[in-house]
């Protein structure tokens, strides 16, 4: 630790805490005008009965909760296969030798046809679609379709993003790997890849949580996840509160992943001992 | 500027939201504010009294949404046998057929009446309504009308269960026969709170956006019966699942399931429609109507 001037540290403690209690004050001020501009509109009482309503909260939030179980079922089994897929497709693409030209082609078209086309309409065409085809030994489950629907439209975006991440280790890294001697393999694994995943973290959190809602796309084939419980609850009391505690479900979730990250990617950072930290 | 308002808009939501899961999570804080003075006041004398002169149902007097016009609204696509064609404008199907009596009713021609498309899900959201009113096999309901008004039933509708000829529930006679089945229903309809309610089956029950996604799944055989009101079971397996069969019709309810039209909460509207709804009842028009777009056979009833 290099020498700071104490009078120098209290300074910056000062200045900490008028920083916090200025940004405090301007927080509560702007929650309590927008709070004040929202409730004084004429509909607010119409909209707060129908959106916040705390009995038709509290009624439908058990069956609510019953219902998230399902999403977050789906999005552990499909994230990691995402992963996989995506991963597998980004290192496909990367191939330079000539007689990998058709697996290239294959993974360049999957990322093409699946980024451009709807999740929906994945989910309808593989839930509806596939069964309709009678094929011997297929499963009939809708939610293993569902699932691989979310995987393959998931796994083109998510190629896409570790392809960037894989650019983005500079090729002197790549080339000092080698000249000590380390096999290709070795290189992507050791060298590359590492550098290449922390660079995406941060898209990949917002692929995951991206997904995490996108399981409620699966409720088209029948299956009531939280959005659809929300939607069945909604339609008998012509009330849409239900929607709202779903939201706070997915918020819920959400919240802590992204502060699990950011804790992650600040870990990182700490082992990888940057010389330059204050 | 245009920048600016975006902001608040996006800083408007931001707090709505917030409000609502911090009020939510405390417990009903704000269940002590009253409901809005204007509504509870008028609700207590919505309807017209029958006896009040013709002059006020004159279409000119009708506090309408487009003046001049009746401006009715259903979801689409419109089924038969409510509508045929997914075009309400040919007065074909019962519902079109009943909407323009109902019209003709309240003096207004044929070239009066505008449709619009009306999604179920937003026929109830609070604020103005584009639509005079709404007709979309909508069952009435307590919890519903206390969001919105509902006219006199114009139809009593049960529910029936479909299956295809040569699945082990189509000889099903009894609700117990049918726990163990794997049925579905379009969701926000009463069908599904049948299931729910009378048959309470050990497997999960699905629910498919509308009744087309529920005969995919059906045809496919990942699920062995939907439920559905019988004028629509009527015409799923005379025209579009020939291997299609009702295995049965759940047992009427005490007081019956009625369709109503939906209207804009306390909409005085409704007392002039409720007035033609009578007079269409007790001139037989409405029999004539349902006798010529639903079927008039009975399916068997499913004992408990």
């Amino acid at each position: 630790m290099p020498y700071v001037d104490p009078a120098r540290v209290r300074y910056r403690q000062r200045k900490a805490w008028r920083d916090a209690a200025i940004g405090i004050v301007s927080l509560i001020v702007t929650a309590t005008v927008v709070t004040l501009i929202v409730v004084r509109t004429p509909g607010w009482p119409a909209v707060q009965e129908t959106f916040f309503n705390p009995e038709a909260f509290a009624e439908s939030f058990p069956g609510l909760l019953e219902a998230f179980w399902l999403n977050v079922r789906i999005f552990l089994i499909a994230e990691p296969l995402i992963l996989i897929v995506g991963l597998t497709v980004a290192l496909v693409r990367r191939l330079r030798s000539p007689i990998f030209l058709p697996l290239r082609i294959i993974a360049t078209v999957y990322v093409d046809v699946f980024r451009g086309v709807p999740t929906l309409l994945v989910i309808l065409l593989l839930g509806f679609g596939v069964p309709a085809l009678q094929l011997q030994g297929a499963p009939d489950e809708v939610l293993v379709w569902g699932v691989v629907a979310l995987v393959l439209s998931y796994g083109a975006y998510v190629a896409e993003v570790f392809r960037a991440g894989i650019d983005s280790v500079h090729p002197s890294q790549r080339m000092a790997a080698r000249s000590l001697g380390l096999s290709s393999w070795q290189t992507n694994r050791y060298v590359v890849l590492p550098q290449a995943v922390r660079n995406v973290t941060p898209p990949l959190l917002n692929d995951f949580i991206s997904l995490q809602k996108d399981t409620a796309l699966v409720s088209v084939l029948g299956p009531i996840e939280v959005l659809r419980r929300a939607q069945i609850d909604a339609s008998f009391t012509f009330n849409y509160t239900p929607y709202v505690a779903a939201a706070c479900l997915f918020i819920a979730l959400t919240i802590p992943m992204t502060r699990f990250t950011d804790w992650l990617q600040a870990r990182q950072r700490r082992q990888r001992g940057s010389g330059f930290a204050t | 500027m245009h920048r600016r308002s975006l902001v608040v808009a996006a800083l408007a939501a931001s707090g709505l939201l917030l409000a609502a899961c911090a009020q939510e999570s405390s417990g009903g804080a704000s269940s002590t504010a009253p409901a809005p003075e204007s509504s509870s006041a008028a609700s207590s004398s919505a309807a017209p009294s029958p006896s009040e002169t013709a002059d006020e149902c004159a279409p000119d007097n009708l506090a309408l949404v487009n003046a001049g016009q009746l401006t009715i609204g259903t979801d689409s696509p419109a089924y038969p046998p409510y509508f045929v064609d997914d075009d309400p404008t040919n007065g074909q199907g019962f519902e079109s057929a009943v909407a323009y009596a109902v019209a003709e009713g309240l003096g207004f021609t044929p070239d009066q009446v505008a449709w619009t498309i009306v999604p179920f899900n937003k026929s109830y959201a609070p604020g103005a309504k584009d639509f005079d009113f709404d007709i979309n096999q909508i069952s009435i309901t307590p919890e519903r009308a206390e969001v919105v008004t509902f006219s006199d039933g114009y139809y009593t509708v049960n529910q029936a269960v479909i299956a295809l000829a040569d699945s082990p529930i189509a000889s099903a006679t009894s609700l117990a026969q049918l726990k163990d089945a794997k049925l579905g229903a379009q969701v926000g309809t009463t069908s599904l709170k049948y299931i729910e309610d009378f048959i309470q089956p050990n497997s999960d029950i699905f629910v498919y956006n509308d009744t087309n996604d529920a005969k995919s799944a059906l045809k496919n055989g990942q699920i062995d019966g939907i439920v559905v009101d019988l004028p629509t079971a009527y015409y799923i397996t005379a025209v579009e699942i020939p291997k299609g069969k009702i295995v049965g019709q759940f047992p009427a309810q005490e007081g019956g399931e009625q369709f109503g039209m939906l209207f804009q909460k306390d909409n005085p509207l409704v007392g002039c429609v409720n007035k033609v709804l009578t007079e269409l009842k007790d001139s037989g028009e409405l029999q004539a109507i349902q006798d010529e777009w639903l079927a008039g056979e009975s399916a068997p009833y499913f004992t408990e």
